[in-house]
């Protein structure tokens, strides 16, 4: 091992750990901030060195490869730099999904590259009976390939997850037996990997990758916007293994370690966001919420208008007042002005608390990072355990943005596509005032009886604006 | 080069290391966790920079290309995110009364 060697191989190592350390830090609200530096500096470093690797600067076409690698560096990093500042923080889940469908398509493509030039060697081969196998070795084209499907995966599934959240794509277009149809595309997908195992040719490559695009495609289009937050963490730890796969082929044991670390970490994260929401991984699979029948069956009743006015003095003389955001809120960019209004009933005495459910945002803990962002004070903040028994001495629960979390037929109902999540028990509270933009279902496409409920009151509007007037009218008061 | 059994060891060690980091972690940190991992996998970068580096026929180079494109927007975007989300988890003793108007 020469010295250079000897600096990269060390750097790696570095960055390994450097990683490791610092996924260790983010897990506790004390660290997590040196964490993600610690991480960063790892990855920089890595990145650096790869720059005096030999196999990347000693090739036949080395100068014009590392110009190329510089302008995507560039260009890649650059265009995540200025999306990645200016995000939205409402926005971050279908971010999130982005970049982590970058980071498959990057594994996909790498074991295309390595599938390419094995391909092509085989072919100069005189005897014409080389196959990739020969060349990559068993071990690496097996873990080659299976990283391609993964990382492919992964890349188009985290797009439409993207799409889909950020509003780009209509729900619940789902053919009638997708699931079968899936089926049998991994299947023919299974074969065409074979296939490229055996020898098969350049159209049989394209072929093979044309058919995990779609295989991701239509794995994440029925799922439910629910249960969105679930496929992401699950797309997240598949790209860790497919970077940990595709590390193996390179022999680069920095990758592998960042790679299967990230896998197995996201699956247990992905287990662990699939049970706060009372979901298992399969289930939010296979069970596309909102798909089948709409549920508009009757029943419904009448909603009930209130005006801002009269729920500011509803709550202006509550002994408490449990607010329940939801993702809705934080798309009215209305935190601020709820803030200021839980001050102002602070002020007149009123109890004021925050409840939070544990997908309430998009994602677990996404809302507390909103609240935070608005200045909202941890204590007032309850978890969903904590809070539910708190409902039945409530005088006004408020919701605003929020509807699936509050939906009772999760409990009720066991034809509802919701039916076993844990909700919060808004409808035990003497009075509920939602703040709804329009009369319209949820984010998953189900009726909420609770909007019809006799002790519910809407109050129709942009929920900035009615939480503005519920302002105004409690400062009236005086 | 890392070969057979020793890749092996890795990955079993690796695998165990990643839910060893998880398991008791908290719900409100959830999201910027699950960023914060999906950065670490950014190092797929590295990867995307070798195989551009031994690319030799344009249509390799051109995949090659995209590798380090789409490995460069996970690295960096990853990390803009999750710092930007964890800037909020400054250790919280913000007085209530901040924006009081």
């Amino acid at each position: 091992m020469d010295t250079v060697e000897l600096i990269v191989q060390a750097s790696y190592f570095l960055a390994a750990m450097l990683f490791i350390l610092g996924l260790k830090q983010m897990s506790s609200p004390v660290t997590a901030r040196r964490g993600i530096v610690w991480a960063g500096a790892g990855m920089v470093l890595a990145t650096v060195v790869t720059f005096a690797v030999p196999e990347v600067i000693g090739g036949e076409h080395a100068a014009t490869n590392v110009i190329l690698i510089i302008i995507a560096i560039a260009i890649g990093g650059g265009y995540a730099w200025v999306t990645g500042k200016k995000v939205a923080m409402t926005d971050m889940p279908q971010m999130i999904a982005m970049y982590n469908g970058m980071g498959g398509g990057a594994a996909a493509t790498i074991a295309a590259v390595e599938l390419l030039k094995a391909n092509a060697e085989a072919r100069l081969d005189p005897s014409q009976t080389m196959t990739v196998v020969d060349i990559l070795g068993a071990d690496v084209a097996i873990l080659g390939i299976l990283g391609a499907i993964i990382g492919t995966i992964s890349f188009s599934g985290s797009i439409i997850a993207w799409a889909k959240l950020d509003g780009r794509l209509n729900r619940s277009s789902l053919l009638p037996g997708q699931h079968i149809i899936n089926a049998i595309m991994a299947v023919v997908l299974l074969g065409f990997a074979v296939a490229i195992y055996m020898g098969g040719d350049l159209n049989t490559i394209i072929i093979f990758y044309a058919l995990a695009l779609v295989l991701g495609i239509f794995i994440t289009i029925p799922v439910g916007g629910a249960d969105m937050p679930v496929i992401i963490s699950l797309f997240n730890a598949l790209t860790g293994l497919a970077v940990g796969f595709e590390g193996y082929v390179l022999g680069n044991a920095a990758m592998i370690i960042a790679g299967i670390v990230v896998g197995s970490a996201g699956s247990l994260l992905t287990h662990l966001m699939a049970v706060a929401m009372n979901r298992s991984v399969s289930n939010v699979f296979f069970a596309g919420v909102g798909s089948g029948p709409a549920v508009e069956s009757g029943e419904q009743g009448e909603m009930k208008e209130i005006q801002a006015q009269d729920a500011g003095i509803l709550m202006a003389f509550a002994s408490q007042v449990i607010i329940i955001p939801g993702y809705g809120m934080a798309v009215a960019q209305a935190q601020h002005k709820i803030w200021e209004l839980t001050q102002l009933l602070t002020e007149r005495g009123v109890s004021v608390k925050f409840a939070i459910h544990p997908v309430a945002g998009r994602m677990p803990g996404h809302m507390n990072v909103l609240l935070a962002e608005a200045g909202v004070p941890y204590d007032m903040i309850y978890d969903m355990e904590d809070i539910n028994a708190d409902f039945k001495n409530t005088t006004v629960a408020l919701v605003i943005g929020a509807n699936d979390v509050v939906n009772p037929s999760a409990k009720s109902d066991s034809s509802s596509p919701l039916y076993g999540m844990p909700i919060l028990d808004a409808n035990l509270s003497q009075n509920v005032i939602v703040i709804k933009r329009g009369r319209g279902a949820g984010f998953s496409g189900v009726e909420n009886p609770l909007f019809f409920a006799d002790n519910t009151k809407m109050l129709f509007g942009d929920g900035q604006k009615a939480a503005n007037e519920l302002i105004h009218s409690i400062k009236e008061l005086g | 080069m890392i070969e057979g059994l020793a890749a092996l060891y890795i990955f079993m060690l690796a695998g165990f290391t990643g839910y060893e980091i998880i398991s008791r972690v908290p719900v409100i940190l959830h999201t910027p966790l699950m960023s914060g991992s999906n950065f670490v996998h950014g190092i797929v970068l590295v990867g995307a920079m070798f195989a551009l580096g031994i690319a030799e026929t344009p249509a390799q180079q051109a995949i090659g290309f995209i590798a380090v494109l789409l490995g460069a927007g996970n690295a960096v975007g990853g990390y803009v995110v999750t710092e930007r989300m964890l800037e909020m988890f400054k250790p919280s003793n913000k007085d209530s009364g901040k924006e009081s108007s």
